[in-house]
């Protein structure tokens, strides 16, 4: 916990997108698993992650990030292909 | 050579910010302060100061956007007085907590209702805990000095806070005085340009204003408030400086005929110079009198008020406006506060006079300082009393 | 063919301006508006942010979402604090004390800032002409302090303070035209836009920001917490709120209105307000008048865009 001495002048932040360390991914109920067979690589799923938590894989399928994703679900209720079934979180 | 003029107070203050170079001006009109407004937009319109005047549509506005402006790294001014200070209230404690230097004339006004145009303390007394270095005048050449040295004051890196000079309205804003009006060499060689490490800028992104919960809220404040504090010094060599440069010194408390008095008089603003002339009066029939005036309001200078009324018995403080139900004037609360631990502390008496606009003559003065002493020896059924009211 | 990439999700720029580790709701389609948005905006952007949710969730001291600078003073004052900003970085620029180059000065703030409380700053600096962009993102209620009405609340939703009862339908008026009152500024781009639709989104963003003067854009933001309803149906509603013309999106051009996206034949209402807690007091009655209202309302944007 920080001192009062170490307040920087203005409680400004100065390190941008801090906050990528706080891990919500504690929050989740339900995880988004992926059937890669049925995945066209779209990328709806990326587009609308209110968490930017789904990026992209080298070879093109996405990159689920488990640190930060909450498990709302709206990928896979927003996938054409249905390619993301919802799995509750066991632990 | 900077030369003395006969001026307005007001012009004073646009010359002053004129000479500074501000680069962003954002102010609504109120009387009294208007003409401080209008000499500046004139300047802008002339091409004379290149800055940018932004005709905002409320006092809200215009120290929201003086908050965007400084946070851009943009030397910034505003001027307002009494409704307009309150409607600004809310925004004011945001510069002073993220740290943005600023300087704001402030022109005395009462408060409605009923509504008055005319000046008193109410305003700046509704300030007085927003964390602003706040700054009082007393005349025209001291609104043109301390205008000058707020910005530097305010942009120092030691500082970094905004600065309200404070200026009595009408009484103060709309007289006409010799005043000298600084060159512009003088204040480039005085004054330099203000740098601002966290400046709003793509090419390093910081985050301003943050959310504290209260694990960390306390820590941010108390960090705030040790700065506060401890800008008076910084304020005093920059003060110094000014002095040591052009030959007109201030000081945080300013003394007149104190050092022998037993009886002493504090005022702040305007009305100290009339105050001086009843001090005269009384030494003269042999009263071991003196005048004492606060310049620095916020950060209060405590030690400094303590060692010039060393020899005090008792301290009668005007106060030009009212704590509703309070204490006593909120300048006297001040001044008791200041002397409560003391072994040998004077009797302090609070008096409210010169509300909106009313004004105290050197008789008034001397009948407050009679009544004063009446009181010190004699006691009073109040805590303070109002002077200059028909009964 | 050359259109075709602009519907690809893939080519969307991959950057996060606004970063993950938000503390927002889960399902919040505030924050998916607001991470789209700032994926449009690019680097070269300063965020000018209202009291709010997206400010609490994305700036716990020390933390930050933000990429961008990014200044939060208070809940009304986002537009005048641009203002600032705006004119600090021209007169700047001219005395050559701030890097030269375009930056997208841009402030935000809910439906309850931007409408009510704000309506002010924002009309000042409308009026003002300050090369900016504002953007409202609309939940329809002041969700961060627990989902009280707005101006811009539907008739009939429940919120905390119009709560439906023996005498109460719930929120007694209709949803405040606010791109009208943006329209009547004469300022040169006005949009509504949906995170459903998020290339129609990110290209309105974009306009906004290359618009020389004021731009004003409202966002439809679903808010699973305000609104009783799921967090994984956040982006199917934004999108039944533009079929059945709840959210119709359109745009207006130096006061030329388009209708960005239309249909034969608009939704029922029920498709959209059925999943939704805010809405389930009501009867078949008002469900008819509300609908009915909403259609006329589609029916005048399309003649104000066919004229
Ligand atoms: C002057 C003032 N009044 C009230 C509040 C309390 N307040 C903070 S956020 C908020 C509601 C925000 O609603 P909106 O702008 O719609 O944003 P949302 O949280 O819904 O995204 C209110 C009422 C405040 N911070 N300041
Ligand atoms: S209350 Fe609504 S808008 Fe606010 S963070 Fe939660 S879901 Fe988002
Ligand atoms: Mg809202």
């Amino acid at each position: 916990m920080l001192s009062w001495k170490d307040i920087p002048m203005g409680a400004i932040v100065q390190t941008p997108g801090s906050a990528k360390e706080y891990r919500t991914g504690d929050w989740r109920s339900q995880r988004p698993v992926w059937d890669l067979s049925k995945c066209i690589k779209c990328g709806l799923c990326y587009i609308y992650c209110p968490d930017a938590s789904i990026g992209w894989k080298d070879d093109g399928y996405p990159q689920w990030d488990e640190f930060h994703c909450k498990g709302c679900g709206i990928c896979a209720t927003e996938c054409w292909t249905k390619a993301i079934n919802l799995v509750e979180e066991t632990e | 050579m900077a030369k003395k003029v006969g001026t307005e107070v007001s012009f004073a203050v646009a010359d002053a910010v004129k000479l500074a170079d501000v680069d962003v001006i954002a102010a609504y009109p109120i009387t009294p302060q208007t003409h401080i407004v209008e000499k500046l937009s004139e300047y802008v319109a002339d091409g004379e100061l290149d800055a940018e005047y932004i005709c905002v549509e409320s006092e809200h506005s215009a120290m929201s956007a003086c908050c965007g402006s400084s946070a851009t790294g943009a030397r910034t001014f505003t001027a307002t007085a009494g409704q307009g200070l309150e409607l600004m209230h809310e925004v004011l404690t945001i510069p002073a907590s993220s740290r943005l230097p600023m300087v704001a004339a402030i022109c005395n006004r009462a408060l409605s209702g009923p509504l008055s145009v005319w000046g008193d303390h109410s305003d700046l007394m509704g300030v007085r805990d927003t964390g602003w270095i706040q700054i009082i005048a007393e005349n025209g050449q001291d609104v043109h000095d301390l205008t000058i040295a707020a910005f530097k004051i305010s942009e120092h890196k030691d500082v970094m806070f905004p600065v309200m000079v404070h200026m009595d309205g009408f009484h103060l804003t709309h007289v006409i005085e010799p005043i000298v009006i600084m060159d512009q060499e003088d204040v480039d060689k005085f004054l330099p340009p203000f740098e601002y490490n966290n400046k709003l800028d793509p090419a390093s992104p910081v985050s301003q204003g943050t959310y504290a919960p209260p694990h960390i809220y306390p820590e941010i404040k108390k960090a705030q408030d040790v700065a506060l504090v401890n800008s008076k010094e910084t304020i005093k060599a920059i003060w110094k400086e000014y002095g040591d440069l052009f030959g007109r010194y201030y000081n945080p408390i300013e003394t007149y005929k104190t050092d022998d008095a037993e009886t002493i008089l504090v005022t702040m603003g305007s009305f100290s110079e009339t105050a001086s002339l009843a001090i005269d009066k009384l030494r003269e029939q042999g009263k071991k009198v003196g005048l004492l005036r606060v310049r620095l309001w916020r950060p209060f200078p405590f030690a400094e008020l303590r060692d010039a009324a060393k020899s005090a018995k008792t301290m009668i403080v005007l106060d030009r406006a009212l704590s509703f139900g309070g204490p006593a004037g909120p300048l006297c609360s001040e001044i008791r506060s200041a002397f409560y631990q003391e072994k040998n502390r004077p009797q302090i008496i609070s008096f409210i006079s010169g509300l909106g606009g009313r004004d105290i003559d050197p008789e008034d003065f001397e009948a407050m300082i009679a009544r004063g002493e009446d009181i010190a020896k004699n006691g009073s059924d109040s805590e303070y009393e109002i002077l200059g009211v028909r009964e | 063919m050359e259109k075709y990439g602009l519907y690809t999700p893939r080519v969307a720029p991959q950057k996060e301006y606004f970063a993950a580790g938000h503390r927002a709701c889960v399902g919040c389609g505030e924050m998916l508006a607001v991470r789209l948005v700032c994926k449009a905006l690019g680097k070269e952007t300063i965020v000018i942010n209202s009291t709010g949710c997206i400010e609490i969730v994305s700036s716990l001291f020390p933390d930050t979402s933000w990429e961008v600078p990014w200044m939060h003073t208070l809940f009304e004052n986002s537009a005048a604090v641009a203002s600032g900003v705006e004119s600090a970085i021209k007169v700047m620029q001219r005395k050559g004390k701030y890097a030269d180059g375009k930056v997208n000065v841009v402030a935000m703030g809910g439906d309850g800032a931007t409408l009510d409380i704000g309506m002010q700053a924002l009309s000042g600096a409308m009026e003002r002409g300050h090369d900016f962009v504002y953007v409202c993102y609309d939940n329809e209620a002041y969700m961060n302090t627990g989902i009280q009405r707005s101006s811009a609340t539907p008739y009939g939703a429940m919120t905390t303070t119009s709560p439906p009862g023996k005498k109460s339908i719930g929120q007694q008026t209709w949803k405040k035209d606010m791109p009208a009152i943006a329209v009547a500024h004469n300022i040169p781009y006005v949009a509504t836009a949906s995170p459903a639709y998020p290339f129609d989104l990110m290209e309105k963003v974009k306009k906004a920001a290359a618009t020389k003067g004021p731009a004003y854009l409202q966002i439809f933001s679903p808010c699973p917490t305000g609104w009783r309803s799921a967090g994984e149906i956040s982006v199917k509603l934004a999108r039944l709120a533009v079929e059945t013309g709840a959210f119709p999106l359109y745009e207006v051009e130096n006061g030329k209105y388009n209708l960005t996206m239309d249909f034969e034949k608009l939704r029922p209402i029920t498709d959209y307000m059925k999943p939704q807690g805010r809405y389930r007091h009501l009867t078949e009655s008002d469900i008819v008048l509300i609908e009915k209202k909403l259609h006329e309302q589609v029916q005048e944007l399309r003649d104000k865009s066919s004229r």
